[in-house]
């Protein structure tokens, strides 16, 4: 299986891991990952505005050249998946801002509208791959680790648009560290905000978010979390301090349990 | 040639604010067949009803048209007054001129050319009516009731009290619905099962009620006065009448671990059970989902240790088929499941309950013995709070996805939240009650009262704002809200968090609308026939509705509407014989070509075939097979009528050419 | 735009896409809310504010720097009122004026480490400067 692969900035750089475990990963499971060529960045955070068109354009050329290569899009970064998702669901179903941003790219010779199927690597794994068929491909089961998944806020919601999983009670991370062989651990805080890019105005805010989030994973028995967003990882990780708890990318645990962490 | 009589109707200003009805009034002047044309201010009243009656006679009208409200409101009223005057009832025709033209339209200039058009479509029709006579049909005395709680319960009581026989159907295996799991009752704290269990040993040896436990309807056909019902009698793998409910199969069964769901699965009973001790009937039933012999022929012990020989794991679902007068539904209601609530971490912990989980750890016959313990340790909770309106008033818009929960109101959370908090305090003074509502809404007797002793006598803390999540953590439950009035963020260590979830209609009631072609809303409630005057007849005659099938309500409300619904029964079933609809189809026989595609679509059953002998035209006959009416079970809805591929079967009142006439009007 | 111009609330309600009628004071995004404690106008009082015309003084308050944008309340509201897109067009309308960029690009060096994420300045810029 051949898919369009969106990386994003950070992946490029800070979070090369997150991309390279990812990417090995998918690999050892059969999958391709082609990179879109001449991505430009997702812009980071999805507009909440209704009148920002120019700052979704990105986004859509990114989706149109999926479309046109014939693959799906696929990406690993929470905030590149929430932008780059909500965008095609504006395309297709958001008159307002398809026939605005349709205006602006008629320049580059692109219509789209929404065509394209945006999935999340962890959809990937869970829905075409099949966790099932990961399990089997485990070659060090992570016995006896006690893993909790941290979702935040950008794989899930809106979840409406998002729709990858049940947005107060998600199992799709929980699923992957059982097909590694770990034991997941479900903590309350796994889908309450880490203070995200307020850590650049205030850090003393994300401190206090990451705090009662790994204090609620170590109280149910998690050693790990595990996430999927390079700005949550930088949170939890700078203010993990002293709580017991280990921070990692799913990607990471993903291929350490397929063996193919060492090979790179 | 007839002589046709317009009356345009003002409806005070609901017409004629939009409509100039002296100018509709004068266009009729013209019409063929027109003699007379007037307006006045209501055409209902009493003297609206003498203006037609006296321009009948003065006239010598032959048919009359009123441009006013919709038929469903006053066709009725209006056949009676001209009957009065000598004129066939089906002379009649009334042109809606208020709900489908001055409602719906703002241009008077407009509303009157409309007005006008569907007047002269009235005109065009009533011209080509012919007087119709209506036959009469008999009356099956004998009531079907659905589902056997409180609703259910009460009305079949009320109609075996009048002296007709009722079939209560109830789905489990015991009557008693929900008000048998409620532990007290508000505002008076009497307790739920010391009054309703009588009113369920009251049913089961009321020698009119026959009770059909276990069982649900699977087909209904027919019409008011006349139905026919097909009844599944779920087999229950026991005998109900050699079952003397002495218990001890529950005993011996070795299948232990089954969630009990009369106590909301917080406890486990055996495969075969008994729901609970006052159940009515006090039969065994077999769980067929776990027993042993039935799935894997092994076992085998209930049968040893029934002293009356009731097992039988041969049984099979088995049908019977009954006739009934009239119909109640009774289906009643769920909780609304909150696994898409989980920020108040309902699957997270067991110590996060729904109210009527809340009912059974308080009531002296649930898991607990009524000794309040938390699930998941065993530990009397001494901090709890109450999250209300979990599922209700949401709002439902469809371009942002579908909505987590209702749009209504569920009415009964904020005074049973007032009940459980104060039955609680009772209990265990020492707990800390805490109330997160959005509204506090206490309309009903004594029932303000209630909720103010709560806050005063028993100082609950109540506080406005909602909880925006829950979190287990150390065995506690981190309770964080918003308090509103003093504009802060609150945290609370909670024991326990009860979810006043919404209620929502049980899910068998929308199969069964449609079983008995009876309309719902947009959240399954059955729809009244009309919200103030007609609030326990549905829309489709013969079938009535009591209780929270209906919309949310408490008990007293449900209760009245039982007896309410009861009494239209008893109405319907008290009459000897009920006029039909003269309005049915009928075959030209010379046309049919015995296809027998009418008999297909009839939802009624009433249309038969026979073989017939024709003379033709060279004096030989033929017999020909040709479509028969039955016009005491024909209900004129006119299936038959589109079906018919040669055009020969027609509906009376409403021929085809009548119809085309209407449209040539209007296209005019 | 000047930056005398006043903001109406007509623009508001047409830059955030949000009907505030629908709200109807439940508190469930103030109890969400993970930033309440940073905040001095509440996501309740947004709406309700928003609603009532008082624009300036929640495009005066620090309160619109401190949403996390972690779309709690728009997932947890029973009205779908999005209370967020509010914070977010209160905010745009701020610096949207000339000379008003929360995020001076100056001041950035000194707040930069070598473990932040690329994502967070770019997030960071796109939510505090035009």
């Amino acid at each position: 299986m051949v898919y369009s692969y969106f990386p994003g900035c950070t992946l490029k750089n800070k979070a090369k891991d997150l991309d390279a475990y990812g990417r090995a990963a998918a690999k050892a499971l059969g999958a391709e990952l082609e990179e879109i060529p001449e991505w430009q960045c997702c812009g980071g955070v999805y507009p909440l505005s209704h009148d920002e068109i120019a700052i979704k354009l990105s986004s859509v050329r990114a989706l149109a050249s999926a479309r046109d290569a014939g693959h799906d899009l696929v990406t690993i970064c929470s905030a590149c998946h929430n932008v780059i998702k909500r965008v095609n669901d504006d395309m297709a179903n958001d008159e307002y801002v398809s026939t605005r941003a349709n205006n602006y790219l008629k320049a580059d010779g692109i219509e789209y509208h929404g065509e394209t199927r945006v999935i999340h690597f962890l959809e990937l794994l869970r829905d075409d791959i099949g966790y099932d068929k990961v399990k089997a491909a485990v070659k060090n089961p992570l016995k006896g680790q006690k893993i909790g998944a941290y979702y935040g806020c950008l794989l899930l919601r809106p979840s409406q648009v998002m729709a990858m999983d049940n947005a107060e009670n998600p199992t799709i991370i929980e699923d992957l560290i059982k097909a590694v062989g770990a034991t997941p651990v479900v903590y309350a805080q796994r889908n309450e905000c880490c203070g995200a890019y307020l850590t650049m105005e205030d850090s003393s805010v994300p401190e206090k978010r990451v705090k009662s989030i790994l204090e609620n994973a170590k109280a149910n028995g998690a050693d790990t979390v595990v996430t999927a967003c390079p700005l949550c990882y930088y949170n939890l990780k700078k203010h993990s301090e002293g709580t017991g708890v280990t921070v990692r990318y799913f990607t990471e645990v993903l291929a350490e349990a397929l063996g193919v962490k060492e090979e790179m | 040639m007839q002589r046709i009589g317009v009356f345009v109707c003002h409806c005070g200003t609901n017409i004629a604010a939009t409509v100039d009805v002296k100018a509709v009034a004068k266009a009729m002047e013209k019409e063929p067949g027109v003699v007379f044309s007037t307006d006045y201010t209501y055409m209902c009243s009493e003297a609206g009803q003498t203006l037609v009656q006296d321009s009948i006679k003065k006239y010598g009208l032959t048919g009359v048209v009123i441009c006013s409200c919709s038929p469903h409101m006053h066709e009725l009223t209006f056949q009676k007054a001209i009957a009065k005057a000598g004129l066939n009832p089906y002379m009649l025709e009334i042109a809606n001129i208020r709900e489908q033209c001055s409602w719906v339209t703002k241009d008077i200039k407009v509303a009157t050319e409309k007005a006008i058009v569907l007047a002269r479509a009235a005109v065009a029709k009533v011209v080509l009516n012919s007087p119709l006579t209506s036959g009469t049909t008999q009356v099956t005395k004998r009531a079907l009731v659905i589902g056997g709680g409180i609703a259910g319960m009460q009305t079949a009581l009320d109609i075996a009290e009048a002296g007709f026989k009722v079939d209560l159907v109830e789905k489990n295996p015991s009557i008693g619905g929900k008000m048998a799991q409620l532990d007290k009752t508000f505002p008076t704290l009497d307790c739920a099962s010391c009054i309703v269990t009588p009113k369920m040993v009251d049913v089961g040896q009321n020698e009119n009620i026959r009770i059909l436990s276990y069982s649900e309807v699977a087909e209904v056909s027919g019409f008011v006065g006349n139905f026919d019902v097909k009844i599944k009698r779920k087999a229950r793998y026991v005998d109900e009448d050699k079952c003397t409910g002495c218990g001890a199969c529950t005993e011996k069964c070795p299948m232990k671990k089954i969630p009990n769901e009369f106590n909301h699965n917080l406890n486990n009973r055996s495969c075969i059970y008994i729901p609970f001790a006052q159940a009515v009937p006090k039969v065994a039933t077999i769980d067929p989902r776990y027993c042993l012999m039935l799935n894997k022929g092994k076992c085998g012990i209930c049968s040893k240790v029934c002293q009356a020989g009731a097992i039988n794991y041969k049984a099979k679902d088995e049908y019977i088929e009954e006739k009934y007068g009239a119909i109640v539904v009774a289906t009643g209601y769920e909780q609304i499941k909150v696994d898409k609530y989980d920020e108040y971490a309902y699957s997270q912990s067991p110590d996060v309950v729904t109210s009527l989980e809340y009912e059974r750890l308080m009531n002296a016959a649930g898991p607990t013995n009524g000794h309040l313990l938390r699930p998941s340790d065993g530990k009397e909770p001494k901090k709890i709070v109450w999250i209300q309106c979990v599922g209700s008033r949401e709002t439902c818009d469809p371009t942002k996805g579908p909505a987590r929960g209702k749009p209504y109101c569920s009415k009964v959370c904020c005074m049973y939240t007032a009940k459980q908090a104060i039955l609680t305090k009772d209990h265990y003074p020492d707990t800390d009650l805490y109330v997160f509502y959005i509204d506090v809404r206490t309309p009903g007797k004594n029932f303000d009262e209630f909720y103010r002793r709560a806050v005063e006598q028993y100082n609950v803390h109540y506080i406005k704002g909602q909880v925006g999540k829950v979190t287990p953590e150390n065995g506690k439950l981190m309770v964080q809200g918003s308090d509103l009035l003093l504009g802060e963020q609150v945290h609370i260590e909670a024991d326990m968090v009860v979810l006043s979830a919404a209620i929502e209609p049980s899910p068998t009631a929308r199969p069964l609308a449609t079983m008995l072609t009876t309309q719902m809303d947009t959240n399954d409630f059955f729809t009244e026939a009309h919200p103030k005057l007609r609030p326990v007849e549905s829309a489709t005659a013969g079938i009535f509705l009591s209780g929270m099938c209906q919309g949310p309500k408490d008990i007293p409300e449900t209760v009245a509407q039982a007896s309410a619904a009861a009494a239209k029964v008893i109405g319907l079933l008290c009459k000897k014989e009920l006029t039909n609809n003269a309005c049915v189809a009928h075959p030209n026989e010379m046309m049919c070509n015995g296809c027998s595609q009418c008999q297909g679509v009839c939802p009624y059953g009433a249309i038969t075939y026979v073989e017939k002998e024709f003379r033709m035209p060279d004096r030989t006959t033929k017999v020909r097979r040709v479509a028969q009416v039955n016009e005491a079970v024909c209900q004129g809805c006119g299936a038959c009528t589109v079906t018919c591929p040669s055009g020969a079967m027609d509906l009376r009142g409403f021929s085809n050419q009548e119809i085309m006439a209407e449209v040539d009007a209007i296209c005019q | 735009m000047a930056s005398n111009y006043e903001v109406t609330k007509d623009e508001i309600l047409a830059i955030s896409g949000v009907n505030p009628l629908k709200c109807m004071q439940c508190g469930k995004c103030s109890g969400t809310c993970p930033a309440y404690d940073e905040m001095e106008y509440h996501p309740n009082q947004f709406v309700l504010m928003v609603e009532r015309g008082e624009i300036d003084k929640l495009m005066a308050s620090k309160s619109i720097y401190k949403c996390m944008s972690c779309m709690a309340c728009i997932e947890r509201c029973p009205r779908q009122v999005e209370p967020a897109k509010l914070v977010e067009a209160i905010r745009l309308a701020v610096i949207r004026k000339q000379g008003q960029n929360h995020l001076i690009p100056d001041d950035v060096p000194a707040k930069l480490d070598p473990d932040l994420p690329q994502q967070a300045l770019v997030s960071a810029f796109r939510k505090y400067t035009k």
